[in-house]
């Protein structure tokens, strides 16, 4: 793990410094007044880019451990700052799609398989499938239109935390959670159903049956809980894509948090933001993989053993 | 005394119609569900080659005497913020979209499997470092490694095709690998390699062939991914810039703005990348169903 992160922070590093044209000449370009070379040179001696490259890596890569990203281009604030305010709303963000996702994904595809090739079997097949078609910016968009026009609401402007209002904070976040949410629910719905139909054939599932078993154990207790493995698992692969759905999503709902941190770091080239950043994704990604994994063997155990 | 004819001459498999036909025929049969994904890819390729001629204005063309227009029978879908008809947009933003799909996708596809079966024919050092950076790049969620690429480049129509070829080479090359493995150790390698050819002869005439199931089901799978990710972009404003018709896009600024007064404005092109990106990953699924059931896609 430490290895890999290593190798995403000398990539990102360097292939951010290859390119021509830094956020000094960008930030004077937006001012539209003309700049002295020597004032360029002051601003750039500030943000430590005169110094080779090199050592601004030690000097960012050093610093991480302490939790200390260094400060950003654009603003001047510590990128360690301007994380931990935004991260909250994200990972709470998360923690409900995921949430919404899970709702959605596992009695559904259970459904879907204990009634196999019947009109819900259909119904539960087209709208996991629609679910991977349908933008979850789009959908949101959707979600922004459906209120403003029948009900004259519009998303807050600003973020309530939960721990300071815990109603209004749900309200203002479950629309966005449901956005992504159904993205993700998509490939574990469709997992669940092809599993527990894999399960229904298992010998021990028939040893259930004929040992008089109540139908309703043999599926939650037999069935169910031996299908999920594989659901976790396509749940952890799928994590990128509540990434992908957050940096969207954030932007339609005007939330602030990391994604939206992201978008308007890379559209002002912040390096030092930008490394910071998809260094931390990168480590949540391996992170979420890993717990993945964890949880797997903690349910299963052939896995432990081998 | 019937004379049979011995063709001096037979087209390689890949160019006989017949067979093409025979095979759709198949295929429609077998999987209807992929067959009506085909055809709805189909008839966006040909709205998309003639758009000139089916679209009932210019997609740039503004008109402010007409801002946000409803649907009606001269603007179908409505008029834009600028007074652009939105029906025209959609039918040009399918050029983009089926472009940048097309071109990331085989891009991506192909590079990846030249990757795959490189490092599985050579094995030992060359291998272990190439699956290393594709691992590296296998750690980007696929969206921040298609960001990181864009804001390396810049925006723009090939900055777009190359940020989104990036995270879909290691993908393709991971899962074409693993077949690769198995083909090296066949006897036919094996004989090859006793005849004396080199590595390159080997590689492109005797692996590349054999992979190309795997192939063609990453490059179908890219393909609705691809989109999805080229619409994100521009939602964002770091993929295509206007005022050139994209569905992303569309859906970007003015269609939230103006959602209360004209949702026309977004509705339409959001349905256009839905519909798309299905019929591809139906088609796709097919596909996959049909060449190799059993291959597990990252």
């Amino acid at each position: 793990m430490i290895p890999t992160l290593f190798g995403v922070a000398v990539l990102i590093f360097f292939l951010l410094r290859v390119v021509p044209g830094d956020i000094v000449e960008l930030k004077y370009a937006g001012a539209g007044t003309y700049a002295p070379k020597e004032a360029l040179d002051r601003e750039r001696a500030q943000l430590g880019l005169d110094q080779p490259i090199w050592k601004q890596f030690v000097t960012w890569i050093v610093g991480i451990p302490r939790l200390d990203f260094g400060t950003s281009m654009w603003t001047g604030q510590p990128i360690t700052h301007e994380i931990a305010i935004r991260l909250e709303l994200s990972i709470q963000l998360a923690l409900m799609a995921t949430f919404v996702a899970i709702l959605i994904s596992i009695p559904l595809g259970a459904l879907a398989a204990l009634k196999q090739d019947t009109w819900i079997d259909y119904c539960v097949r087209i709208f996991s499938i629609a679910g991977l078609a349908i933008p979850s910016f789009w959908l949101g968009i959707v979600i922004i239109l459906a209120f403003v026009i029948y009900f004259r609401w519009l998303p807050p402007l600003t973020f309530t935390s939960f721990w300071v209002d815990p109603k209004a904070n749900l309200t203002q976040l479950i629309w966005p959670a449901l956005a992504v949410g159904y993205r993700y629910s998509a490939v574990a719905t469709r997992m669940t159903r092809s599993a527990v139909l894999e399960v229904l054939r298992e010998d021990y599932i028939r040893t259930a049956r004929a040992k008089g078993l109540w139908e309703r154990a043999v599926l939650v207790r037999h069935a169910l809980k031996n299908a999920l493995l594989p659901v976790i698992t396509v749940l952890g692969l799928e994590f990128a894509f509540l990434v992908g759905g957050l940096v969207v999503t954030e932007q339609v709902f005007n939330l602030n948090g990391i994604g939206k941190l992201f978008v308007e770091a890379i559209s002002q080239r912040d390096y030092t933001m930008v490394q910071s950043l998809v260094l931390l994704t990168s480590f949540i990604f391996i992170f979420v993989n890993f717990l993945v994994d964890l949880i797997n063997a903690c349910l299963d155990p052939r896995i432990r053993y081998r | 005394m019937a004379r049979t004819s011995v063709p001096i001459f037979t087209l390689p498999a890949i160019f006989r119609l017949d067979l093409w036909v025979e095979a759709s025929f198949h295929f429609s049969r077998r999987r209807p569900l992929g067959a009506v994904g085909a055809a709805i890819i189909g008839l966006m390729i040909v709205v998309a080659v003639l758009a000139g001629f089916i679209s009932p204005y210019d997609p740039l063309a503004t008109d402010y005497g007409k801002l946000l227009q409803a649907p009606s029978s001269s603007h179908w879908f409505g008029t834009d913020s600028f007074g652009r008809d939105v029906f025209t947009r959609i039918i040009y933003g399918s050029r983009t979209a089926l472009w940048i799909g097309f071109a990331s996708s085989f891009m991506g596809a192909t590079l990846g499997a030249l990757i795959g079966v490189t490092s599985a024919y050579f094995g030992g050092k060359i291998d272990l470092v190439l699956q290393r950076f594709m691992d590296l790049l296998l750690s980007f969620p696929l969206i921040i490694l298609a960001l990181v690429v864009v804001s390396l480049l810049g925006s723009g129509m090939t900055n777009v095709i190359l940020a989104i070829t990036v995270p879909m080479i290691p993908r393709c090359a991971l899962v074409v690998r693993s077949s690769a493995l198995a083909l090296r150790e066949m006897p036919f390698v094996e004989a090859a390699r006793a005849l004396g050819f080199g590595p390159l002869r080997i590689i492109v005439r005797h692996l590349v062939p054999n992979v190309m199931a795997p192939y063609l089901i990453m490059l179908t799978a890219f393909l609705g991914q691809a989109i999805l990710l080229e619409a994100s972009l521009s939602f964002l404003g770091l993929g295509v810039a206007e005022p050139q018709a994209a569905w992303g896009l569309m859906l970007r600024g003015a269609a939230v703005e103006f959602a209360e007064r004209a949702p026309w404005m977004a509705i339409y092109p959001g349905l256009a990348i839905s519909l798309s990106v299905f019929a591809f990953n139906l088609f796709g699924d097919s596909l996959r169903d049909a060449l190799d059931p059993k291959l597990r896609l990252p």
